[in-house]
């Protein structure tokens, strides 16, 4: 048995400890909001945040994410309005939405530490594959964001 | 999206027994749901709720692209319902054989979701709306014509009295359709025509946005699949002794030319599926390779007598007795769709003979056709849950042929348990119907006003019709993969175009803007090159050679204008320009760059305008037209779909490179309808880009860019 705080609340899962996090979260635990990409950490679908931090859930054991407070798409503010999402409402961001809860979760995890990006900082840290290519109504959301 | 779907289960119920009933075995009724007593169905569109809710049917997917509340608007509009309480539902395919094809075509490809159906669903809202208002003059005893109606608020001005569409809706459903409507004129549209929000985006914020992938079911396994590497393969034999002490595996399904693993869980097929030492048979592919498949074009490049798709005045002649004479070879790789939800499927057998599927598509009815196909159950018994698609463009539609919904049959069938088969992305991109490997061999001869008087265009290349539809094709010709050759606006005296044919064992299909992708590359690259051969500058050249076509020619101006043509850019960048028509639109784009150290382009702005006719929904427009600017900036810079040894050598996103935030350029969008017909906006938007971009670079460094992509994946960045 495997101890996950999730979005506030404890889950006990039985599974082997190599299991990444986001099949975890997906087929045990029933929490559909993070998705799957590429499962080698190179997209950022599956981004979720331990201690505030963005993770690629595809590539992280599930050992390694017990006892840590996790919180996923589902948690992120209790009525779906947190700052960031309201902002992607108000641009219009997603398409498809595949990749937005990721995306979401990666900007929210910035924000925490800088709220204030720059284009090069936003450049950094947001590496987030979007297929449908919403780049561009992503940067202006976190800058109006930023600016609030 | 669930609660919205239930309802949907309910109204068709009822909508089902209307038409013969009987059919909807394995449907369950939400018990004690007053409320959905009182919903009635004004007709196969839209259904009114005795809460003035309004419930509007949508035939066609939603996979990004807004054509859902695209969709809804032009319904609404017609309808004069308030646009805060509409809320929709993705048409059950049965639906359309039930009731005699209603719906239409539900294939969502070729940009086609709003301008094939724009007038059947308007019709629809007018339709309704009068019924809802002679409902209401009925139960007032007066004139309809006395009547008004406003955001679902129908008024007799003369007596002061109103009523609701859900106060009228049950007597409205019983009132016979009016013969004839008249639509509105789209000048006096205040529904559509408007940037509104679309209705898919909380769910798309929150997690809650219910994808085909997504579907939990009780005692549900998971299946991963290793398909035959080699095109064309078998499977021959596997080693299930390997994998004998994995955790999680309940079986293994053996397929015609792949093999699957069912599991308790997905991470555990997939472990056990990549462990399983399989051996295939390679059916006599397993040695070409991109190199092979080159020199095979090349040949067809150089090939005598291929069939002509055009032929206008006397090109050899005039090329023969030509003093400047310009040619250029240009190569395009294949290219894959990789959208972001993978193919997956989820197949349920039912004890009662039914039989439920969930899968992405673009096109429900071609999944209802394959899972009957494959499972051997009657249409009328499957049920097609629909769902959002995380993406699509062109890989759930078209060519391909319900891949992923014939493996979860049988899949499911074997392990005797509701299974959801999820293809890894190896998978997803070593097993697609590509954007075709095609070349092209150009020569023009220019007169002495710089201005060309003869064109011959040679294009060799997979045909795409060749897998999609083969009986469509005659002569070895498929004009398709000929777009704006077959049907190029220049006015050049002595045009032609032929085709060589050159199929290969890789699959292809329809790729986000298909044959334009590259032939608008080919077409504007080469052109550029003219104008430069004649000191001309490149917008005006094509200004001159316009002259016919006048929708072609106000977006190229619309374009240039917004991008400030002509104007001085600071040191170092340059602009390039392009437009195409397609998809029943018209666009054009400026490019603005500077070259990198390495002779990468830095992009720094892209400009572009579109003419489609009617906007109607002018916000999407932009995001489509933003959206293929990455599309294809992936595409030109690293996009490559290479073989080696029969198989696909990019197996993730490690080496089939895609776009990200920090080369995204800023994208600034004209919208410029002129009215009078309806194009579409997925597609057009990209294929302009592209060759603006490279003219760009053309203008830069003087060099011509003939092939893509521009960083080849050996290269580092
Ligand atoms: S699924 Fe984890 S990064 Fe792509
Ligand atoms: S919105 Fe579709 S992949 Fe990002």
């Amino acid at each position: 048995m495997i101890n996950l705080n999730i979005n506030g609340v404890d889950h006990n899962v039985d599974v082997d400890g190599d299991m990444p996090l986001l099949w975890v979260l997906r087929d045990k635990v029933g929490l559909t909001g993070t998705k799957f990409g590429c499962g080698i950490a190179q997209c950022g679908a599956c981004t979720v945040q331990i201690n505030g931090v963005a993770m690629r859930s595809c590539v992280m054991p599930v050992s390694a994410a017990a006892g840590q407070p996790i919180t996923t798409i589902e948690g992120l503010s209790p009525n779906g309005d947190g700052k960031v999402q309201a902002a992607w409402v108000a641009h219009q961001v997603p398409q498809c939405g595949y990749c937005q809860s990721g995306m979401i979760m990666a900007v929210d995890a910035l924000l925490k530490t800088t709220p204030k990006p720059t284009d090069s900082q936003i450049d950094a840290a947001i590496t987030n594959i979007c297929r449908c290519g919403t780049y561009a109504r992503v940067r202006d959301a976190i800058h109006d964001i930023a600016k609030a | 999206m669930n609660k919205v779907m239930k309802l949907g289960r309910r109204n068709f119920l009822k909508a089902s027994a209307a038409v013969g009933g009987g059919l909807m075995l394995g449907f369950y009724i939400p018990a004690g749901n007053a409320a959905a007593a009182k919903d009635a169905e004004i007709n196969a569109w839209i259904v009114i709720g005795g809460d003035d809710s309004v419930l509007i049917r949508v035939a066609h997917s939603e996979m990004g692209q807004g054509a859902m509340t695209g969709l809804a608007q032009l319904v609404a509009e017609e309808l004069e319902c308030d646009w805060n309480k509409v809320k929709t539902e993705f048409v059950d395919p049965r639906l359309n054989i039930t009731r005699n094809k209603v719906y239409g075509g539900m294939a969502t490809v070729g940009s086609r979701a709003i301008r094939t159906s724009h007038e059947y669903v308007r019709k629809a809202g007018a339709s309704a709306r009068i019924m809802l208002v002679n409902a209401a003059a009925n139960r007032w005893k007066v004139s309809a014509a006395d009547c008004t109606v406003k955001e679902g608020v129908i008024s007799h001005a003369s007596t002061g009295r109103t009523l609701t569409y859900g106060d009228v809706a049950e007597a409205a459903a019983k009132i016979a359709p009016p013969a004839e409507v008249t639509l509105k004129d789209p000048a006096t549209w205040t529904i559509a025509g408007q940037p509104k929000m679309r209705l898919d985006m909380q769910e798309k914020v929150n997690g809650k946005a219910f994808y085909a992938i997504d579907v939990q079911l009780d005692g549900l396994l998971y299946a991963a699949i290793a398909q035959s590497p080699v095109f064309g393969g078998k499977l021959k034999s596997y080693d299930e002794t390997a994998i004998k002490n994995a955790k999680g595996v309940r079986q293994i399904v053996a397929l015609p030319n792949a093999v699957a693993i069912v599991a308790d869980s997905y991470w555990e097929a997939q472990k056990a599926v990549r462990a399983l030492p399989i051996a295939w048979d390679n059916g006599g592919n397993e040695n070409v390779s991109s190199a092979s498949i080159a020199k095979f074009l090349d040949e067809g490049l150089a090939a005598k007598d291929m069939p002509v798709a055009r032929n206008d005045g006397d090109v050899e002649k005039a090329l023969a007795g030509a003093a400047n004479v310009i040619s250029a070879e240009y190569r395009v790789p294949y290219l894959s769709h990789a959208s972001m939800e993978p193919m997956n499927c989820t197949v349920r057998f039912n004890a009662d003979g039914t039989l439920d599927v969930w899968a992405p598509t673009q096109n429900a009815e071609a999944i209802l056709g394959a899972a009957a196909r494959s499972s051997g159950i009657e249409p009328l018994k499957i049920n097609v849950h629909l769902s959002y698609s995380g993406g699509g463009f062109g890989r759930r539609g078209g060519a391909a042929p319900g891949d992923y919904v014939d493996q979860a049959v049988a899949i499911a069938k074997a392990a005797g348990a509701p299974v959801k088969l999820v293809w890894s992305r190896e998978e997803d991109l070593q097993h697609d119907f590509y954007r075709p490997i095609s070349s092209a061999k150009m020569t023009a001869a220019l007169g002495p006003d710089g201005m060309p008087v003869a064109w011959n265009t040679r294009i060799s290349g997979h045909s795409i019709l060749s897998t999609a539809n083969p009986s469509a094709i005659k002569n070895n010709m498929d004009q398709g993969f000929l777009v704006l050759f077959h049907d190029n606006v220049y006015d050049v005296p002595n045009l032609k175009v032929d085709y060589a044919m050159r199929n290969t064992h890789v699959p292809v299909g329809y790729w986000r803007s298909v044959n334009h992708s590259q032939n608008a590359y080919f077409r504007e690259c080469f052109l550029d090159e003219l104008a430069r051969a004649a000191g001309q500058d490149p917008y005006e050249y094509r200004r001159k050679l316009l002259h016919k076509a006048p929708k072609q020619l106000a977006v190229l101006e619309a374009c240039a204008k917004a991008a400030d043509w002509g104007k001085p850019l600071p040191t170092g960048q340059f602009r390039g320009i392009a437009q195409i028509d397609g998809y029943g639109s018209y666009a054009a784009a400026v490019a603005e760059i500077s070259m990198n150290a390495d002779g990468t382009p830095h992009v720094h702005r892209i400009v572009q305008a579109i003419d489609p006719g009617y906007a109607v929904n002018p916000d999407s427009i932009k995001a489509q037209m933003e959206g293929s600017v990455a599309w294809t900036l992936s595409a030109a810079l690293y996009g490559e779909i290479t073989i080696k040894d029969g198989r696909v050598e990019q197996g993730n996103f490690d080496r089939y490179r895609m776009l990200l935030m920090n080369h995204m350029p800023k994208v600034e969008t004209v919208v410029v309808p002129s009215g009078g017909f309806w194009g579409g906006i997925g597609e057009p938007g990209g294929p302009a880009v592209v060759p603006a971009l490279i003219n760009a670079m053309l203008a830069a460094t003087g060099k011509p860019q003939r092939s893509l992509p521009l960083i080849k994946r050996s290269a580092t960045v």
